[in-house]
């Protein structure tokens, strides 16, 4: 079967070269490039063969993975009747406590104050930062100190936003093991077939092998500076993580996967949110009202100056870019690796 | 009418060509290409108005990251499709 249809595709490539030697030749050329049927650099240049030739070993394991799915489907079914009861204490437990959510915001909600009334809240606040900002947060850049000092909680939320974007993303896109078995054909039919892999060509792996470290120190830098100058947790973290996604896609995922795994991310998460949460509920609840809090302000223009602005601006970032290179790792092959 | 407000007029334009024509255009490729040029045409204006950290994330998040899973979720389709040809010629 595969073989006809291999077939099929060279006989149509064949044919739309014979038929459009004018301009829709170039026109063309890209979309059929970007459906794998055409190789621009067929001839010129040695590529890496897909591992096509393995065949039998991939059968075997197959094989292999389908015998142990049948054992699961045994013991899922029994499973399944045993927690039937569960599931329904589960599902009233679930409903009873989404009203309960719904009701305590919407009881908060009608304490806010009006949209665009003359409040203290639209206007003295905003005077309070703009002239004694830098003074008390010790953060050059005004932004940063609003974000990361008085509205940190803010910015804790939009942390743990991401978490759970990402969490949706790998609860949809996350493949188990009956999909892992389907895409592990599907991987190797449409690879080595219709779709070209840009992994491991030498025109990506050279152009990276110059610009990743460029990526990267210039992500760090952003995200150590965000006191002093522009960017901050979230822009260094972002840039990191497309450093991350470019490295991925020169290299291969099993390169990536060598340093940065599913745990790993997990464990960078995890740590960056919890210290987040305990150094900002820490400053919170002894530095507010003029309470000293024993961190240092330090001089306002050097790295280490702001207080807790820069460690919780790393903090941020490491989500960022975990988050960032999770999205793109689950889009493209259904895990974040190493598992 | 100095450099600097032609300019900014000339970045305007482009922002609403750019909008429209990502609705405009017919295959969903070209429109997240279109897409990831307004997202740097926006990255410039943050810059003129004087907002760089927002520049940094619009030139990242913006023209890079979404633009790339919207191209990866575009081959997934593709991939699909070709499933589906396969399983209707060959059986």
């Amino acid at each position: 079967m595969k073989k006809k249809v291999a077939e099929k595709v060279e006989k149509k490539s064949l044919k739309g070269q014979d038929n459009k030697k004018n301009g829709d030749v170039l026109k063309n050329r890209f979309l059929r490039w970007l459906d794998g049927e055409f190789d621009a650099a067929a001839d010129i240049m040695e590529t890496d063969e897909t591992p096509y030739s393995n065949r039998e070993e991939i059968k075997k394991s197959m094989a292999e993975i389908r015998q142990d799915l049948k054992k699961d489907d045994r013991t899922g079914r029994l499973e399944a009747a045993e927690k039937k009861h569960y599931y329904r204490i589960y599902n009233v437990v679930a409903v009873i406590s989404a009203i309960l959510l719904i009701g305590t915001l919407l009881f908060v909600i009608s304490f806010l104050p009006r949209f665009g009334r003359e409040n203290p809240e639209s206007t003295e606040v905003v005077r309070r930062y703009v002239e004694k900002g830098m003074e008390e947060t010790g953060a050059v850049n005004i932004v940063a100190g609003m974000i990361l000092d008085y509205r940190a909680f803010d910015t804790l939320g939009e942390s743990h936003v991401l978490f759970t974007a990402l969490i949706c993303v790998m609860i949809l896109l996350r493949l188990d093991t009956k999909n892992q078995r389907r895409q592990f054909e599907d991987y190797y039919r449409t690879t080595s077939m219709h779709f070209h892999d840009i992994s491991n060509e030498a025109i990506m792996r050279n152009v990276g092998m110059v610009l990743i470290p460029c990526i990267f120190l210039f992500g760090v830098y952003v995200l150590l500076n965000g006191q002093n100058g522009p960017g901050g947790g979230f822009s260094g973290g972002a840039v990191m993580g497309g450093g991350l996604i470019i490295f991925s896609s020169a290299f291969g995922f099993d390169t990536a996967d060598r340093f940065f795994t599913a745990k790993l991310s997990a464990w960078i998460t995890f740590a960056a949110l919890a210290f987040y949460s305990f150094a900002k509920g820490y400053v919170f609840f002894t530095g507010a009202n003029g309470l000293d809090n024993h961190i240092p302000k330090g001089t306002p223009g050097a790295i280490l100056s702001g207080g807790m602005i820069l460690p919780l601006d790393i903090a941020v970032g490491l989500v960022v870019a975990c988050t960032m290179y999770g999205f793109y790792s689950l889009f493209r092959r259904g895990n974040i690796g190493g598992a | 009418m100095n450099l600097e407000t032609v300019l900014r007029i000339i970045l305007l334009i482009l922002l609403i060509v750019c909008a429209i024509s990502v609705n405009v255009t017919r295959t969903l490729l070209q429109s997240v290409i279109i897409f990831m040029a307004y997202s740097s045409v926006s990255c410039i204006i943050w810059i003129l108005m004087e907002s760089p950290d927002l520049a940094i994330t619009e030139a990242a998040v913006g023209a890079g990251v979404s633009g790339v899973l919207f191209l990866l979720t575009l081959r997934k389709i593709r991939e699909e499709d070709a499933k589906g040809l396969d399983e209707e010629e060959g059986g």
